[in-house]
């Protein structure tokens, strides 16, 4: 499982007041505990339950997923740049693993 | 005397008669209306309160050709002050095995009210979307999206 790789996208420089739009996507496969394998047994639930997105060490997006997303989790949402800094981005695994990525950005 | 009393029970039981029948046909219109699991998910959310319906963009395909991998999107008006902003907003389905789908928290630094994500959708159906601010007030919208082939796995 640690092959699982997130992709984010954050633009790199930005001015300051403009709202930027941030892109992840996760290779996961979402297991909604309700499929079933070719062997006709049921894949047990695997998820990625929770997506957040801290800036400078401040939570400022946070999601909670259910086995209604989809197979490899996309999610966007919009932040408003003030001041330059790093993005940390976390997604937590029903097994408890985490996949985390960081990001900057230059607002100038 | 007699007869005056039989008289009078018979009206107040046709009164009654009456009232059942009215009771009964109107009864299933609201136990059909509540029968859905994202309203009364909604219910147990909102803790009763309920929710007002509110000029919310949601956007879903009408029709899901393939319902393994639908998008969603919303945005919502907020200030998004410390004072007045919109704190959570809850995506709810009514038929898939759960009604939950996803539960997004905001901050006054986003932004904007607004994310985009992909869910699966069993079959044809209504999704809810709610959002609550930081007032505890609650709004919603919906949309009723058309499947061809569920996404499930069922």
């Amino acid at each position: 499982m640690s092959s699982i790789k997130p992709r984010v996208k954050v633009p790199k420089e930005v001015s300051v007041d403009e709202i930027v739009e941030i892109k992840t996507l996760i290779r996961h496969p979402m297991h909604s505990g309700r499929m079933k394998d070719a062997d006709g047994q049921t894949i047990p639930r695997q998820i990625i339950n929770s997506f957040s997105a801290k800036f400078n060490g401040k939570e400022v997006f946070q999601m909670d997923l259910e086995p209604s997303i989809s197979t490899n989790p996309y999610i966007v949402f919009q932040y408003k740049a003030k001041e330059s800094g790093k993005f940390d981005f976390e997604w937590i695994d029903d097994n408890g693993e985490i996949y985390s990525i960081s990001k900057e950005m230059v607002v100038s | 005397m007699k007869l005056k009393k039989l008289k009078k029970i018979s009206r107040r039981n046709a009164m009654m008669l009456i009232a059942g029948f009215t009771g009964t046909a109107i009864l299933p219109s609201i136990s059909f209306a509540q029968s859905s699991q994202a309203l009364d998910r909604i219910n147990e959310i909102t803790k009763g309160l309920g929710a007002t319906e509110s000029d919310i963009w949601l956007d879903l395909p009408e029709i899901a050709e393939n319902g393994n991998q639908v998008q969603v999107s919303f945005d919502i008006d907020s200030h998004l002050t410390e004072s007045d902003h919109i704190k959570t907003v809850y995506i709810l389905s009514d038929g898939n095995p759960s009604p939950n789908v996803a539960k997004f928290s905001f901050t006054p630094e986003m932004g904007s009210c607004s994310a985009t994500t992909r869910m699966r959708l069993s079959k044809t159906q209504n999704v809810y979307l709610l959002a609550e601010n930081n007032n505890g007030q609650f709004l919603m919208t919906n949309a009723k999206v058309k499947v061809t082939i569920g996404g499930c796995g069922g």
